[in-house]
Order: C-alpha cells, then sequence, then structure tokens
C-alpha cells in the first residue's frame, strides 16, 4: 500500500511540528502533494506557509516530523526541488543570463552547457533579447520571470513557489497565472505554490490546502477541477470556480474577524 | 562645484589653494613655507635622481606589502564576522580597539617584536590600513538579502562557492570604500614607520630635508606623496562607482 502512495505524491509532509523559540508555528502537520499536479497552501497571514515550503525546500530544519520527495527524507536542499523567491533573489551584479544559469552554475554544470540552457529557458519566459541586461533595468514582473527560469532551467521535478506573483502588477499576475497553468499542463513537475489570494489559488490548483492561524495544521483540502478544461476568461465566471471561491471565503473568514 | 550658479571646472579648489600658496610663499613670510614654483622646480630636479628612485622603490615596496596583507586577511575576516556569530563576537572589540588605538605608539614594541629592517615597516602598514577593511566589509556582508542567502544554499551551493559568489559581490561595495579609506591610512603608515623604524624610503628623505631646513625639498617629496595617495584613492573611488549600480538594489 505504501507503494503506490510513495509513486503517486511528490511530496509528502508526515507530522511536521515547528517551533521559533517559543513560537509555535506548525502543529502536527501532515499533507500529501500528488506528482504533476498544482498545490496551493492557502491560509491566513503569519499562518507558516513560508515556514512550510522551506521546510519542504530543506532550507529549514523541521522540530519534529518527516518529509519524503519521491519517498527519500529530506535532509537539505536537493536537486530534486527548486525554489522561487518571493523577492526573486536575484544577483543584482549579474546579468539575465548568469542569473538564469546560477543554479547549474552552483552545480558545477560547464559554462557553454549551462548558457545554452538558460538561453532556451529564457526564450521560454519571454525575455528573448533581455539575456545581457541587468536586473535593476528589469520590471518587477521581468524579474520575476528570471527567477522562474532559473528554477526551471535546473529541471527539478518539485517547484516551490513562495508568492512569486505578490510584488508583480495584477494584469501582469494574470497573464503569470495563466502562464502557470501552461507549465503545469506541459511540463511534468509537481508545484508547491503559496498565495494570499483566495482567486489565485482557486485559479491554478488542483488541489488547495487550507491552513488554519498559528499553530498551523491543516484544516481542509479542496480539489477544484470542474472548470480546468475550459479557457481562461470562463473559468473566472465559472459557477464552481466562484462557489469554491465563496467557501474558502466563509472559513477563512472567521480568522479574519 | 557651484559658486553664484557658475559651475566651477573640476579641481578648481585646487587649484585656487595652489594660487594662495604661490602668493603667501613669494611674499616670503616663513622659510616654512616656499612659493609653490620654487617646490615644483625643486620637483623636477630631484625627481630623477638615485636617492629619489630609490627612496620611490622602498616606500612602494612595503606600501604594497603592506596593503597586499591587509586586503588579502582583512576581507576574509571581515567576511567570517559578518557571517559568523560566534567570531564576529570574539574578535569585534578587537578591530574596534585597533582601529582607533594610536598606532604610532606601538611602533617601538613592533620594533622589539620584529626587528628594524622591512618586515616592521610592512607590518605597520598593515596594521594601519587592515582595520578599517574587517569593519567595512563586516558591514557588507550584514546587510547582504538574505534571501540571496537561501537562494545559493537551496541549489546546493559549498560554503566556498557562497563566499565567492555571494558573500564577497554583496559586500564589494562597502568593501571598496573600506579598502580605499584603508590605503590611504596605509600611506600614513609606511611614513611612519620609514621614520620610525629605519630610516629608509619616504621617510629617509623627509628626515634628512627636515632636519636640513631644505623645505622645498621637504614639500616637493610630500607632493609627491599626496599625487600618488591622491591617484589610487581616486582609482579606487572609479571602482566603488563601477559597483554603485547594485549597491542600493541588494
Ligand atoms: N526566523 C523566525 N524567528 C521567529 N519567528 C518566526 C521566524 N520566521 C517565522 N516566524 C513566525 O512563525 C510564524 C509563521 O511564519 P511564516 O513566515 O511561515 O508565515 P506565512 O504564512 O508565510 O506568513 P505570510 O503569509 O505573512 O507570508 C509567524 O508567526 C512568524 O512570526
Ligand atoms: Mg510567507
Amino acid at each position: 500500500m505504501d507503494g503506490i502512495m510513495t509513486t503517486t505524491h511528490a511530496v509528502e509532509v508526515r507530522n511536521v511540528f515547528k517551533n521559533y523559540g517559543d513560537v509555535e508555528a506548525l502543529h502536527d502537520l501532515s499533507l500529501d502533494f500528488p506528482k504533476g499536479e498544482l498545490t496551493s497552501l492557502l491560509g491566513p497571514s503569519g499562518c507558516g506557509k513560508t515556514t512550510l515550503l522551506k521546510i519542504i525546500a530543506g532550507l529549514l530544519p523541521a522540530t519534529s516530523g518527516e518529509v519524503f520527495v519521491n519517498g527519500e527524507t529530506v535532509t537539505g536542499p536537493g536537486p530534486d526541488r527548486a525554489f522561487v523567491f518571493q523577492d526573486f533573489a536575484l544577483l543584482p551584479w549579474a546579468s539575465v543570463l548568469r542569473n538564469v544559469a546560477f543554479g547549474l552554475e552552483l552545480r558545477n554544470v560547464p559554462k557553454s552547457e549551462r548558457e545554452a540552457k538558460a538561453e532556451k529557458y529564457i526564450a521560454d519566459v519571454g525575455l528573448k533579447g533581455f539575456e545581457h541586461k541587468y536586473p535593476h533595468q528589469l520590471s518587477g514582473g521581468m524579474r520575476q520571470r528570471v527567477g522562474l527560469a532559473r528554477a526551471l532551467s535546473v529541471d527539478a521535478q518539485v517547484l516551490l513557489m513562495d508568492e512569486p506573483f505578490s510584488a508583480v502588477d495584477e494584469q501582469t499576475r494574470r497573464k503569470f497565472q495563466e502562464d502557470l497553468l501552461d507549465l503545469v499542463q506541459n511540463e511534468n513537475k509537481t508545484f508547491i505554490f503559496v498565495t494570499h489570494s483566495i482567486e489565485e489559488a482557486v485559479y491554478v490548483s488542483d488541489q488547495i490546502a487550507l491552513l488554519l492561524p498559528r499553530p498551523s495544521r491543516v484544516s481542509e483540502i479542496i480539489r477544484p477541477g470542474g472548470f480546468r478544461h475550459k479557457d481562461p476568461d470562463s473559468i473566472r465566471r465559472d459557477s464552481e470556480y466562484l462557489d469554491i471561491v465563496d467557501d474558502i471565503w466563509k472559513s477563512l473568514r472567521t480568522y479574519v474577524e | 562645484m557651484n559658486v553664484l550658479g557658475y559651475k566651477l571646472p573640476a579641481m578648481s579648489s585646487l587649484i585656487i589653494w595652489g594660487a594662495l600658496w604661490e602668493i603667501v610663499g613669494q611674499l616670503e613670510l616663513s622659510f616654512f613655507l616656499p612659493a609653490l614654483s620654487d617646490i615644483f622646480v625643486t620637483l623636477t630636479e630631484i625627481i630623477g635622481t638615485p636617492p629619489f628612485i630609490k627612496a620611490l622603490k622602498e616606500t612602494a615596496q612595503a606600501f604594497a606589502l603592506g596593503t597586499f596583507f591587509a586586503v588579502s586577511i582583512g576581507i576574509p575576516v571581515g567576511i567570517l564576522m559578518g557571517k559568523n556569530k560566534l567570531a564576529d563576537e570574539f574578535l569585534l572589540p578587537w578591530v574596534n580597539v585597533f582601529l582607533s588605538a594610536p598606532l604610532t605608539a606601538l611602533v617601538p614594541v613592533l620594533m622589539v617584536l620584529f626587528g628594524f629592517g622591512l618586515k616592521a615597516i610592512v607590518i605597520t602598514t598593515t596594521l594601519f590600513a587592515i582595520w578599517i577593511i574587517v569593519l567595512n566589509t563586516r558591514a557588507g556582508v550584514k546587510q547582504i538579502n538574505p534571501s540571496l542567502v537561501e537562494m545559493a544554499n537551496s541549489f546546493g551551493a559549498s560554503s566556498f562557492a557562497a563566499l565567492t559568489k555571494i558573500y564577497f559581490w554583496a559586500a564589494l561595495p562597502e568593501i571598496l570604500s573600506g579598502v580605499r579609506i584603508g590605503f590611504i591610512r596605509a600611506v600614513k603608515g609606511v611614513i611612519i614607520g620609514q621614520l620610525l623604524i629605519s630610516i629608509v624610503g619616504f621617510g629617509a628623505l623627509f628626515e634628512l630635508y627636515s632636519a636640513q631646513f631644505l623645505m622645498t625639498h621637504f614639500w616637493a617629496v610630500l607632493l609627491v606623496l599626496f599625487a600618488m595617495a591622491f591617484t589610487l584613492s581616486e582609482f579606487l573611488a572609479h571602482l566603488e562607482r563601477k559597483v554603485e549600480y547594485y549597491a542600493s538594489k541588494r
């Protein structure tokens, strides 16, 4: 039985606790992330979404509990996961090309090989022609595309995204959400996506995990699905989409008040 | 520089002071202050002479060695202090003490420890320059954007790679300004060393000229020293401006 579980879940979080000194951020949190799907972590501010994502990334140790990626225990960062940062985390002194290739550079991939790969992903995220620009010459939206291209170019199976679209304007954000859906379709990767926006979560997710306020556990798992095949604009008017947004809002508002 | 709405050419303040100096010198108010033109005449006379070349070489050698050690020890120590809390708590008091200590008073001790030769002079120079480099590097590392470090970790960076590819570059604007100030202090250090430890290099020239009241000679050597320090400092300031574009956006 466990055999089936581990092949269908790219990431499994088992009974994770996390304390920062006296602050208990995560309390006995368990959650599965199905392979090839996008799972959103949605919850009130300060509930521990970033904490959970960093524990999965191996950037933070859990106080207790375990995380498995493809059945293997996480003890630190690994080539099977790549992180997309909320503040982009680009090297300000490096060109777009070097930034996108930086993950590969740290893995000692030869220069010509990593730059060829980086060029491909720069084109994929729509930044062709900007290879030799520097981050300060780009808009917020373009910078996040650089961060995304960097994460894609290391070809990790799991992409961890911490509010990747929160620093871009609304139009760009909608475009990004549509691009993200294409990405989930075309790249055979598992996406774990943190967001504050209920609409965004319902729009892009195969599965939404609602987190309770601190100390955080999963309160509800929602799987929107009926409208996934529709075109972008009709999804935002779809009745199932609107109902789910409404339901989530009702669950969350009790904590906001 | 702007005066009454007119933009003055670069270095015009230098020109004004130079003119003032010339006038005061021509008035022969004090033997201490000869006319600037006389100083330049003397300068052209002594600048190619073997004693001057020898002094220049001795000073340049001690300066180069002293600053080399200050940079190659100061930057790694500064990075370590910025990264590691324990190292920081351990070393910071000493760095602060030495930064403000009257190092000249330490020179006799250095002579006892390291003799009267080049070694003691180089160490004096290093001691003058290193502390500000350490402190500035440390400050540069401390203000690094933590998500850059996390980013490097998430891609499995070794600590050496994080050091050379993230920390060093993130701190570079502060490192360069530390190095610039350090080099200016090193000029002071090398001359004090050459005056107090063994009378060699420019220190010997200063000693000789002031003892014989050869003020035009004295000022000529001082001008050379000033010109060299100024060039060096302008070069480092130029490097600083080159990294300015990212200094505000780390
Ligand atoms: N390094 C830390 N030291 C102490 N407490 C921390 C630390 N990092 C996070 N916390 C606390 O842990 C809790 C969870 O933080 P976390 O950043 O994971 O929340 P979040 O869900 O990502 O919030 P947001 O939606 O605002 O980004 C918060 O209450 C926060 O104050
Ligand atoms: Mg967060």
